[in-house]
């Protein structure tokens, strides 16, 4: 009896597969707020409010400078966002965060830097890895939100599997690792035979503020202060874990699956 | 009073410090060991610097008298007896005592490290060998082949049969109880909340609650039926994610595919009450940092139902199927004995039959007013940690109906007073996975010269050791997966 409720009841419900990124991509939630932005010509002169609210030290002010906010640190836990004073550090509402090289996380500052989203991979990783990306996903320290927001991205509501993109058992069958987590001194062994085993040409996508910079644990002995201290990092994905939409999105930019439209024009 | 000889305290309050009876240790170890023979539940065990030596500080659950009891040694050095031979229970708390504070428990039978470094790796010691001409060993990770955190399993087989599992952690250690130390600093909420990141309401929630004891503020109400409700989000999240992952390790399909979309179903609910799936930036010392206000209320409310009538198709799809139940039927038995002397907690004692839920025996916050029933099953296997999952879901879905309708209203936040000095404090929170207990003691100035983090995991991997005794080793997904335990809520 339960073959006939279970198919009957997979009929009525259709794919539940998202169009995105055909279609539009799904909303965030109206509390997420998305990306941060500065805007530093608002700071204050002397003005450091924000600065001790953060949690991670994500914000910093050198005398006679407007603020520099790193969103490779940022938790977006929005204290900075409440506390300032000027409007100065607003969400953009916008999940794409995804960047390729470290300092293009670094936002605001004397040059009024903007968030640089992330570009795809040349043209010969593009052709080996376009069509089809085997990952080995690695924590290293996480806390489990990373790793299941990743994990979702397998899930029907997502289907990653669609892109060619695959989570392997074996660095062996990889074409890159997915490091989580600040990088325990605990786990450095293991990371380094994992990534040892993935044959080349090999990628490196660090997810979230741990595996980008320490997150929450920066500074500790206990942790190497993220991913890139041991291995080189093609991809940088923010978040305190980042939205789905937003790995997804880092994961489709490298790959230059994304159109023109939604992979560099900014969001109002 | 069956405490008598403890100090006496409950859910979620502080006592002065100096008001702990002590002892010296050999006698303080004697009396820990009389509250666990009278029916006591060893919450935490742990060692505090002072001076040259040590103080070892036991706190003790009696779940029927819902009270906290409470004591610790005079400072000493060197060795203790071991409660672990007659109260295994102990023998986690005691190997961290060692790692940590470098004394003795005279008599432990396995002193092996917890999570120790050996410079790149954990200091895993050697694990427990089998000898014989058919016995091999198998072992697993750090590195699993899912997307999992990493931790390390050695099984002893003898053919098919796991005759004996060792498990070995570590690997996660990022340092957390030692950085909170002097503290609250900036970064402590943020490493509270991400101590077992996907049970961020529990560890933020007993974390606020010891924050509160110690600054003697009451959270306001409309604060306190909140956390309540984002922890039966967290829930029903995590346990509709188990079911799924269950039913995905017994190639049951159906049930996997929806519980894999249902369980973010659950989690865009929480990011719905605070913008974040795993309720970050949510529990504040005081309060909470944001309202579900009536309009964001009901939208919830909306949402919920359908995703509770979603989840109960799933799991009857999975209950209604002979293979499915032929699966978990007497795979990875735990009994009752054995369950209460090791000492486990949350949906693993209760699908052993044991009526052990925070909310119930310890109720603090909003579960003074408002409780849901104790989902329990006595077959202690595999299908019992499942049945014991779908029942909460169901509990937890009609709690949060009822819950949702009656919002008590009113401001989210208090402000806070500054913590007491030289005070202990206490907070139990019934997490998904159980029992998460946060201790503090703060120094002269109030701040935090001791924090210890319990999360239930810490009571429950060996539970999972023991479930592995006789199984087939080819069961250990189901097994596993049917506590599913935190690696860095052990780790920390």
């Amino acid at each position: 009896m339960f073959v006939v409720d279970t198919l009957s009841h997979r009929l009525k419900r259709g794919c539940e597969t998202m169009d995105y990124p055909r279609g539009p991509a799904p909303a965030l939630p109206d509390r997420h707020g998305g990306a941060l932005r500065v805007d530093a010509s608002k700071c204050a002169e002397g003005c450091s409010a924000c600065l001790p609210v953060c949690p991670t030290e994500a914000l910093t002010r050198k005398a006679g400078e407007p603020v520099v906010l790193d969103l490779g640190r940022c938790t977006f836990c929005s204290a900075c966002v409440e506390v300032c004073p000027e409007n100065s550090i607003t969400h953009t509402g916008d999940h794409r965060m995804a960047v390729r090289r470290r300092e293009d996380l670094v936002l605001g500052g004397p040059d009024a830097r903007e968030l640089v989203l992330g570009a795809a991979l040349d043209e010969k990783l593009r052709r080996l890895f376009g069509r089809s990306l085997r990952l080995r996903q690695v924590s290293a320290g996480g806390c489990a939100a990373c790793e299941a927001d990743t994990n979702v991205l397998g899930t029907i509501g997502w289907d990653l599997g669609r892109f060619g993109i695959q989570f392997v058992a074996s660095p062996r069958h990889a074409d890159g690792l997915l490091i989580t987590g600040p990088v325990t001194q605990n786990m450095e062994l293991a990371l380094m035979k994992a990534w040892d085993a993935v044959p080349e040409p090999k990628l490196v996508i660090a997810v979230g503020a741990c595996a980008i910079s320490g997150g929450p644990f920066v500074g500790h002995p206990e942790v190497r202060d993220g991913a890139a201290s041991l291995l080189p990092v093609d991809l940088f994905i923010p978040g305190c874990p980042p939205h789905p939409l937003t790995i997804l999105d880092g994961l489709l930019r490298l790959l230059d699956r994304l159109d023109g439209n939604e992979s560099s024009a900014r969001k109002a | 009073m069956s405490a008598s000889s403890f100090a006496l305290l409950t859910n979620g309050s502080a006592l002065p410090w100096g008001d702990l009876p002590e002892w010296p240790v050999d006698r303080f170890v004697g009396e820990i060991a009389a509250q666990l023979g009278r029916g006591g539940r060893l919450c935490a065990y742990f060692g505090v610097t002072d001076g040259p030596g040590t103080r070892l500080v036991a706190l003790v659950a009696f779940d029927a008298d819902n009270l906290l009891a409470a004591a610790r040694s005079e400072p000493f050095t060197g060795a203790f007896p071991s409660l672990t031979p007659s109260h295994p229970q102990a023998h986690l708390f005691e190997r961290e005592i060692h790692e940590q504070h470098g004394l003795t428990p005279a008599g432990h039978p396995w002193l092996k490290p917890v999570r120790r470094s050996a410079g790149r790796a954990p200091a895993n010691g050697e694990f427990f060998r089998v000898d014989g001409p058919e016995i091999h060993e198998v072992a697993v990770g750090p590195i699993h082949a899912g997307i999992i955190e990493p931790g390390h399993f050695r099984f002893q087989c003898d053919g098919e049969e796991v005759i004996h599992l060792e498990i070995a952690l570590g690997y996660q250690h990022r340092g957390v109880e030692r950085a909170l130390v002097g503290g609250p600093h900036r970064a402590t909420q943020a490493q509270i909340e991400t101590a077992s990141g996907d049970a961020t309401i529990a560890h933020a929630t007993a974390h606020a609650m010891l924050a509160e004891a110690l600054g003697a503020t009451e959270p306001p109400l409309q604060a306190q039926w909140l956390r309540a409700v984002a922890l039966e989000l967290e829930r029903l999240a995590n346990h509709t994610g188990d079911l799924g992952a269950l039913a995905n390790d017994v190639a049951f399909l159906p049930t996997s595919s929806a519980c894999g979309k249902i369980r973010g179903d659950f989690l865009n609910l929480t990011a719905l009450v605070c913008g974040n799936r795993f309720g970050r930036h949510l529990v504040r010392a005081g309060g909470c940092r944001l309202d579900l206000e009536t309009e964001r209320a009901a939208t919830l409310l909306g949402r919920l139902k359908t995703a509770l009538a979603d989840v109960e198709q799933a799991a009857a799809w999975f209950w209604d199927a002979a293979s499915v139940r032929s699966r978990f039927e007497n795979t990875g038995t735990v009994s009752a004995a054995q369950a209460a002397e090791i000492g486990l907690v949350g949906p693993a004692a209760r699908a052993c039959g044991l009526v052990r839920d925070v909310r119930y025996d310890h109720p603090a916050g909003w579960h003074r007013l408002a409780q849901a029933p104790v989902a329990v099953w006595p077959s202690g296997d595999v299908f019992a940690r499942a049945r014991v999952r779908t029942l909460e879901i169901q509990r937890s879905g009609a709690f949060l109906v009822e819950q949702l309708a009656g919002a008590p209203g009113g401001p989210t936040l208090e402000p806070l007073t500054p913590p007491a000095p030289d005070t202990f404090a206490v907070a139990l929170v019934e997490g998904w996975r159980g029992e998460v207990c946060h201790v503090a003691l703060t120094d002269p100035a109030g701040r935090f010269r001791h924090y210890k983090i319990i999360d239930p995991s810490f009571h429950n991997w060996m539970g999972l050791a023991l479930a592995l005794r006789g199984q087939a080793i080819s069961d250990f997904p189901i097994c596993n997966k049917s506590f599913n335990l935190s690696y860095c809520g052990f780790d920390l």
